[in-house]
């Protein structure tokens, strides 16, 4: 397709935008929520976040130095100050009457009613002047209209992990989801590896039909599961909490895990496992020492699969493992708790769900190479 | 005592009980049942061989059988039962009543509209994809950065994309990217997205498509990759152009693929819950079956008809369940 004459070079450019045009597209959303995150209330809340990654303009209202600060120098009185505190803006126009914002340039020099003079420079330095006294207590309003540059803050997720007192906060959250999560996905693959072996290389009456209950299995949808285990849970005593939903979990995980592994394992050479067989190792040796070590990017496609879907998981939760108390409530749940109760508060739901996303995009794009590997292997079969 | 280290403990205790148990149990085998040293050293060995692959299976098949297998089997006896009525017989009713809601027949409606756009417009996108990052330098990162929405979850979608559909009252600034275009362009009021029926399921259903894509188009571009050059270099020889090579020399190929993938997002679809959930609850005429489900299950406290909508998606899911038992057992002859 390359080398047909006269169509190459439109084509590929035609190939190029489209594609970063679609990459756009999908990160987009993403990115704005990601750059909420690390704005304030306000700023969420009066423009768009595109507009917070260029310099805008604002207009502003700010207040002098109050008058017990003037200083007498060479027989003026004097206050002088810096509008923005350093930071880094540039003020365009700027008035001393809220009718009049825009009567005067930076550096220019105004009349105040009051008595006296105000000059404003352009990087937000006033300096005021009086032969009298300044009288009040208040320093004098100044208006301005400025371009600040993108103005970001970590606030919010000090907020959301840091503040014990937090309600909405997301750390307790945080360290339950990673107590279901660790063991929900350990234990289906050591569960899932013993079987897969069985299944792979054992000869047992019988291990056909089983290979075959295992994808049936794979599609039966977990919403049936839901009561029926509910019932058996409460009525044997495991109840609502981590050691059910670690159960649930490794209940539903495993069809994908045996099925993953085993089409793995059988791939294996038959010499090596024949060769330790005759040197005189044990069936549990080989498995240990030779089919786990050797399946390794099976197990690590896996593991991320049910880390992944455990690490999301939301359903499953709900039902088996967050009580009355709210104790142990994960970090899904609460922020669909968020959502509903503090739907506009922008600033919250970004960083919450951010706290969330943060793990399995690391994850995702640490070992993205076992995931595509994983997803090969259990579909196109 | 922090959470963290009492989290730590529970892992501990519960990885390590999983662990004791195969060891144990094969040491047991080996060392007190079935010796393999003594005057039935031969005859030990074979024995131990004939148990232990049941031993390696059965934590995996008890965890098969009460966690799914059961399930299918109760829930089916649920549905034709009255919790009410201290669990009486009582044959169709649950179904005829769900029949007679027109909250069940809202939510196949849509979820019939999930069944044919989601996949469609996922496929449709992946391969699109799949192809056009196929020979362009940058073409990995292309697709790992589509791909990246699979790694998170639908609660997390939900959020994000509820920010896309956000609308302020008429006059402000608009913060969601979809009302500000809107609102750009047409000049009038912003519109509130996800309370608009029917519409408001192709709303829904974006969140979905833009998380699956990325799963599609791993597959199919590995699917292209696999395609034999000489039918595409035959094919230019003979003058095709890159729109017939694509679609009457690459996707014909591919089309067992393309039917997997198919088949893939469709079952997800069937079990959509969080996104739903999250977003809309169903209000607003998007109720979808698996959401449906909950609530009877959960908020109107009614087994009855929610093990019976159960069974629905669970009949919904079969033709799949056997197609892939059919294959799997092909493969293995």
């Amino acid at each position: 397709m390359d080398n047909i004459a006269g169509t190459k070079s439109t084509l590929t450019w035609a190939v190029h935008i489209s594609v970063a045009f679609l990459v756009a597209l999908w990160l987009f959303p993403t990115v704005g929520l990601f750059v909420s995150s690390f704005r304030t209330a306000d700023q969420i809340a009066t423009s768009g976040w595109w507009n917070s990654l260029f310099p805008s303009e604002q207009n502003l209202t700010l207040r002098s130095a109050a008058p017990d600060t003037q200083t007498l120098i060479d027989g003026l009185y004097v206050i002088e100050g810096d509008l923005f505190e350093e930071k880094d803006v540039e003020i365009s126009v700027w008035g001393i009457s809220s009718r009049a914002i825009a009567d005067y340039t930076a550096g220019q020099t105004a009349e105040l009613k009051k008595g006296g003079r105000v000059t404003v420079t352009a990087d937000g330095l006033y300096r005021m002047e009086n032969e009298e006294p300044f009288t009040g207590s208040r320093g004098t309003r100044i208006f301005v209209t400025a371009t600040a540059p993108p103005e970001f803050t970590t606030e919010n997720y000090a907020n959301m992990l840091l503040d014990p007192k937090n309600i909405d906060g997301m750390a307790n959250a945080f360290f339950n989801t990673l107590t279901v999560t660790i063991p929900a996905t350990i234990i289906p693959i050591v569960v899932a590896a013993f079987a897969a072996y069985a299944l792979a290389w054992m000869d047992f009456p019988g291990r056909a039909l089983l290979i075959a209950f295992v994808v049936g299995l794979l599609v039966v949808p977990l919403q049936l599961a839901l009561i029926p285990l509910l019932k058996l849970h409460l009525a044997t005593g495991i109840g609502k909490g981590y050691l059910g939903t670690w159960m649930a979990h490794t209940g539903f995980g495993l069809p994908l895990a045996i099925y993953l592994l085993r089409n793995y394992m059988v791939g294996l050479p038959r010499d090596i496992i024949e060769n330790a067989r005759v040197d005189g190792a044990t069936e549990f040796q080989i498995f240990t020492k030779i089919i786990l070590p050797l399946s390794f990017p099976a197990l690590a496609s896996f593991a991320i699969f049910q880390f992944l879907w455990t690490w999301n998981d939301l359903l499953v939760a709900k039902v088996f493992l967050i009580d009355s108390t709210g104790q142990t409530t994960v970090m899904t749940a609460q922020i669909v708790e968020l959502l509903g109760t503090r739907g506009g508060n922008w600033e919250i739901l970004a960083t919450a769900a951010f706290v969330s996303i943060a793990v399995p995009l690391a994850v995702f794009f640490a070992m993205q190479k076992y995931l595509v590997r994983g997803l090969l292997a259990g579909s196109v079969k | 005592m922090h959470p963290a280290f009492l989290g730590l403990i529970t892992i501990v205790i519960g990885v390590g009980g999983c662990l004791a148990y195969y060891f144990s149990s094969n040491w047991v085998l080996d060392n007190v049942l079935y010796p393999a040293k003594g005057p039935q050293a031969g005859r030990n060995i074979n024995r131990a061989n004939m148990i232990r692959p049941w031993l390696f299976l059965l934590p995996a098949l008890l965890a098969l059988t009460i966690y799914l297998a059961y399930p299918v089997f109760e829930t089916l006896r649920l549905s034709l039962t009255d919790r009410d009525a201290d669990g009486a017989f009582v044959g169709l009713d649950n179904y005829r009543q769900m029949f007679g809601e027109s909250k069940f027949w809202e939510a196949m409606r849509n979820n019939m509209l999930w069944l044919i756009f989601v996949p469609a417009m996922s496929t449709m996108f992946g391969l699109m994809v799949a192809q056009l990052t196929d020979r362009i330098k940058w073409g990995n990162v292309a697709k790992s950065l589509i791909f990246m929405p699979m790694a998170i979850s639908f609660v997390g979608a939900a959020v994000i994309w509820k920010l896309v559909y956000d609308a302020r009252p008429e006059g402000t600034e608009q913060i969601g990217v979809l009302n500000a275009i809107y609102v750009w362009f047409s000049g009038g009021a912003p519109q509130q997205w996800l309370t608009i029926p029917i519409w408001n399921n192709f709303f829904l259903m974006a969140v979905l498509i833009w998380i699956q894509t990325g799963f599609a188009m791993v597959i199919l571009s590995a699917a292209l990759r696999g395609i034999p050059e000489e039918t595409i270099e035959a094919a230019i020889v003979d003058g095709a152009n890159p729109w017939q090579i694509f679609f009457k020399i690459k996707v014909p190929q591919i089309k067992s693929t393309i039917m997997v993938v198919w088949t893939t997002i469709t079952l997800v679809v069937l079990k959509v819950f969080d996104l739903v959930f999250a977003m809309t609850n169903g209000q607003w005429e998007t109720q979808v079956l698996a959401n449906y489900m909950f609530n009877q299950l959960f908020v109107t406290r009614d087994w009855g008809v929610g093990s019976a909508s159960a069974m629905i998606i669970m009949l919904l899911v079969t033709p799949i369940l056997i197609w892939n038992v059919r294959n799997a057992r092909k493969e293995m002859r």
